[in-house]
């Protein structure tokens, strides 16, 4: 099958576990400076192992190399374009990098008295502070991790508010726009989904949003922009509707990296939002995390907020101010995970806005903006329009999603063939098929990041894809052919699923099988 | 114009006609006026990178850190080594700066290292199937908790006070949410859960038991005990585990566990104030399809090449919306990558020798300090102790340029005089001894 002398040929797969030979190592224990006793001495028969654990035996270089092979077959941001709807894949500055490994953060433990701990604490009090000024309401907690981890904070906030007012209600309201984290949160929240439409527009259908806004509707969540990258028109109308209903509005901040510094949730009447610190504030994404989801929310939700809360107490008599941890909160709804939060995340962030200042953070959005309304005119010429057709030809905020209907009905080839040519071209393609409402869809956000030229050259593929679709279809439908592997047997895959590496004669369902089903795949986020 | 981005007056004029406005407000435009935000936000201005560096530098030298201070602090994180090739690997832009693997033929790197990751994983908590990382501990134990109520339609959990105190919080805050009621069950008297009053505890409508190992007072709990009295009315057993001490304690898995999850700050992970670290979630077979978050999965390409990809995403969010079964998106990759790099970097036999060390550093350790034990059975890594006079303990210790460990009052009322002292490879013979001299002279004072 493959070049015997190709120096990654035959062996680049391999898992480090088929690496391993009993006998080497990489590790070696520090000297034992206390009595040597047995095991058995020490622990009941009951409690210990009888073999080991078949961890990878494997000497520091080869380990080394093993990781660092690997590491070359991904493609990432820091080699090119990654417009990925919905990801906000902004530059990683290298300075946060350096920032979070100083050993005042990096090795300082949680659970440190907080008076050995002001730098800590003075660190999420001011970042606190800015995020509370960028989404204009005043109430900030860091503690969940991601953006979906926010919405549930901001949900079970929800429920404990209309609790403590007397009156429980069942059901939250999504639009079919909504990112799949929202109604996945609901439904972890113990609410039902109720589904809102979308007008012609692009933006909440408002008559279906009157029908369904009842007294038993808990909640509202919206993304503004949404997930079509439109901010939505009818914001102030829909606020109305939600609030007369009772209902919390609740405001997914995926994508806040188009309105920073120029409109802010808070402003618009929104009761609870979630920042995903890892889009808008540019945490390195790590392959699917590490990120930070912090909520900031209004006076009436704040008494519900997760302990403990940052808090700076007024020093006395002219003595410097303490930053506290306050755990004394008997309407919170508890914890939401482990400790404070993601803290590493937040040395990021904080260092991300003191870079930036209020300024540099409008100017983001701005470019932002500009950028994505630059790209989606390039794709409006003519040879591209004609089968990407832009799914909501409005002027757009960050991002913008483009249906891929024309091509598979005029070139035979679907979203997903154009998808994975660009890997040939090495520029990673957008976010496809989502948002669902929209056919073929891809959705793209350049960020503000990228320069004229790389949007230019972007243009310039999607424009070379499709004028070879046009002369031969299968070249797309074959594609990539420079990546690392083709196109991978997803169905097969979950069909007979092998999720842990086990000796050959161990493994039941083990992949030298036949490939009988075709590859397939759909996009997602 | 910032340094991060590079719009020139002159691009800026030919993109704006490109668009067909006038101006960059034009943008804008779509949102109502009386939204728009009519002042600066309230932000200082910017700063440079050396004068971001320096300020950052001046609030992490207001922190005492683990090189500051001789800490016997645990409690659910650490002050492990971590070894170099952890920062060089993890510094890559390769596995730094990608997203979640939505490509597979252009991340093998990230998915192949998930699968190496679950493999490792199944290992040490001896379940067959592993997802590729949850947030912390904690909040895989809230996740197995809302698994349980997807498998079993049941309406309770049981919780010994052995599991960590922010686990038992975290799944509270989540079963408020997923409609269910949590009921803490006391430990014994000697700092262990008893079986007894497990089995007492759970009834036919009891969907989980969660257990811990060790738990948090380091107690090595007889698991398997616990596990058959936990399901004796069917429900699933649930334990959370660190995984440095399963290098040597029994997998949790062997002794009926349906679940293991964990935190993996041991594994790799820096202490950095409480996260980003990872939480791991392995289950037996049955529960594949209902696992959260991602996994990866082994297969071929169309030239029957090996690779790996995102596998049985149809539990997932952006599949299966309102019937996931979990919301997570996204979650630790990159920590854990850091944990199979150590795993691996430590070894099968390295894995045993660190585990026997802290369990031999931890047994002097409790010898040494002579303080009446509040859990004087087996212990691994930590070990909890009464002290006669706390706060002149700290106050001895502090001076001492010694951290003592964690106050159990603060989780414990029926604790009050309880210190939890951790052990790691880190902690030398002469660290302890300095230690032990603070405690004798604590007890002589209180005897004097
Ligand atoms: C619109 C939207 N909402 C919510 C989320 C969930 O955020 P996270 O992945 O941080 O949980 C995402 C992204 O993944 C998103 O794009």
């Amino acid at each position: 099958m493959s070049d015997p002398l190709d120096p990654r040929a035959g062996e680049d797969t391999l898992t480090i576990f088929e690496r391993s030979r009993e006998g080497r190592r990489a590790f070696v224990p520090p000297r034992c400076d206390v009595p040597e006793l047995p095991v058995e001495e020490l622990l009941p028969q009951s409690a210990v192992r009888d073999r080991s654990a078949e961890l990878p035996e494997i000497t520091e270089p080869e380990l080394v190399r093993h990781y660092t092979t690997l590491s070359s077959k991904n493609f990432h941001l820091d080699e090119g374009f990654y417009p990925l709807g919905s990801c906000t894949m902004k530059h990683n500055p290298k300075l946060h990098e350096r920032v979070a490994a100083v050993p005042g953060h990096a090795r300082l433990h949680p659970l440190q008295d907080p008076e050995y701990a002001q730098g800590a604490l003075e660190l999420m009090s001011r970042l606190q502070g800015a995020l509370a000024e960028i989404a204009g309401l005043p109430h900030v907690s860091l503690q969940p991790s991601a953006g979906s981890h926010g919405e549930l904070a901001g949900l079970l906030l929800t429920r404990a508010y209309h609790e403590a007012n007397g009156e429980p209600r069942s059901k939250v309201l999504t639009p079919d726009t909504a990112h799949g984290t929202n109604p996945a949160t609901v439904t972890m929240a113990g609410y039902q989904v109720v589904k809102v439409g979308t007008d012609p527009d692009g933006g909440v259908d408002l008559d279906d949003l009157r029908a369904k806004a009842d007294a038993d509707v808990a909640c509202l969540m919206l993304t503004n922009p949404n997930t079509l990258g439109l901010f939505d028109r009818n914001i102030e109308e829909i606020e109305r509707i939600v609030h007369d209903a009772g209902a919390t509005l609740y405001y997914d901040g995926a994508n806040l990296n188009a309105v920073m510094g120029i409109a802010r949730p808070g402003d618009i009447g929104f009761d609870i939002v979630h920042f995903n610190l890892h889009k808008t504030f540019t945490q390195p994404h790590g392959g699917g995390g590490p990120g930070a989801g912090p909520i900031a929310v209004a006076d009436r939700i704040e008494p519900f907020l997760p302990v403990p809360q940052v808090v700076r107490r007024p020093g006395r008599n002219g003595t410097e101010p303490f930053f506290d941890l306050e755990y004394d909160r008997p309407l919170s709804i508890g914890k939401m995970r482990g400790f404070q939060g993601n803290f590493g995340v937040f040395v990021r962030t904080y260092a991300y806005i003191r870079s930036l200042g209020g300024d540099g953070l409008k100017e983001a959005s701005q470019v932002a903006v500009l950028n994505a309304n630059y790209l989606k005119a390039l794709l409006a010429r003519d040879g591209i329009a004609e089968y990407l057709p832009i799914a909501f030809d409005r002027t757009c905020m960050h991002e913008f999603v483009v249906s891929g209907r024309g091509a598979k009905e005029r070139l035979g080839v679907r979203t997903l063939d154009i998808a994975k040519r660009m890997l040939d071209h090495r520029v990673h393609p957008p976010t496809v098929y989502f948002p669902l409402l929209v056919e073929e869809a891809l959705m793209i956000e350049p960020t503000e990041t990228e320069t004229k030229e790389r949007l230019d050259h972007f243009a310039g593929v999607v424009r070379a894809i499709l004028e070879e679709a046009g002369d031969d279809p299968e070249i797309a439908k074959g594609a990539p052919y420079t990546a690392p592997v083709r196109r991978l047997d997803e169905a097969g895959a979950a069909k007979r699923p092998v999720v842990r590496w086990r000796a050959r004669d161990e493994n039941p369902g083990d992949p030298a099988r036949a490939q009988d089903a075709p590859a397939s795949g759909t996009g997602a986020m | 114009m910032s340094r991060y981005t590079g719009v020139t007056d002159r691009e800026l004029r030919e993109m704006l006609e490109e668009i067909g406005v006038g101006s960059l407000d034009e943008l804008f435009a779509e949102i109502p006026e009386a939204l728009r935000l009519r002042r600066d936000i309230d932000l200082p201005p910017g700063r440079s990178e050396q004068e971001v560096f320096e300020e950052l530098s001046a609030l992490a030298a207001r922190n005492r850190h683990c090189d500051e201070e001789i800490t016997f602090l645990g409690a659910g994180m650490y002050d492990h080594y971590v070894p170099a090739v952890i920062d060089t690997l993890l510094q890559r832009s390769e596995f730094l700066t990608p997203y979640t693997p939505y490509q597979p033929e252009v991340s093998q790197g990230g998915l192949q290292v998930m699968f190496e990751f679950q493999t490792a994983i199944s290992e040490l908590t001896g379940l067959p199937v592993s997802n590729a990382s949850v947030y912390d501990g904690p909040s895989a134990v809230a996740a197995a908790g809302y698994l349980a109520k997807l498998e079993t339609r049941r309406s309770r959990l049981v919780v010994s006070r052995g599991l960590h105190p922010h686990s038992r919080a975290a799944l509270r805050t989540h079963a408020a949410g997923y409609g269910m009621e949590v009921v803490e069950v006391p430990l014994g008297a000697e700092g262990a859960t008893d079986a007894a009053a497990i089995e007492a505890a759970v009834d036919d409508d009891t969907a989980a038991v969660f257990l811990q190992q060790p738990n948090f007072l380091g107690t090595v709990e007889e698991l398997g005990e616990l596990i058959e009295a936990g399901k004796r009315t069917g429900a699933l057993a649930v334990c959370a585990a660190d995984p440095l001490p399963l290098g040597i304690l029994k997998p949790p898995g062997e002794l009926g566990a349906d679940i293991c999850v964990g935190e993996g700050q041991t594994l790799g992970n820096r202490l950095d104030f409480g996260g980003p670290s990872f939480g791991f979630f392995a289950a037996a077979e049955r529960f594949l399809r209902k696992l959260p978050g991602r996994i990866a999965g082994e297969t071929r390409d169309v030239d029957g090449r090996r690779g790996f990809v995102l596998t049985l995403q149809t539990r997932e969010q952006h599949i299966r919306r309102e019937k996931a079964t979990h919301n997570i998106c996204t979650a630790q990759a990159l920590n854990a990558l850091a944990g199979v790099v150590y795993l691996s970097w430590l070894g099968r036999r390295g894995l045993v020798e660190l585990a026997e060390l802290m369990l031999r550093r931890t047994h002097y350790a409790r010898e040494a300090l002579g303080l009446e034990a509040i859990n004087p059975g087996p212990v691994v890594r930590e070990f909890a102790v009464h002290v006669p006079d706390l706060d002149a303990l700290f106050d001895r210790a502090r001076r001492a340029g010694i951290n003592p460990g964690y106050r159990l009052a603060r989780d414990y009322a029926e604790y009050e005089d309880g210190l939890l002292v951790a052990i790691t490879e880190r902690r030398t013979r002469a660290d302890i001894d300095r230690l032990a001299a603070v405690a004798g002279s604590i007890r002589e004072a209180v005897t004097a």
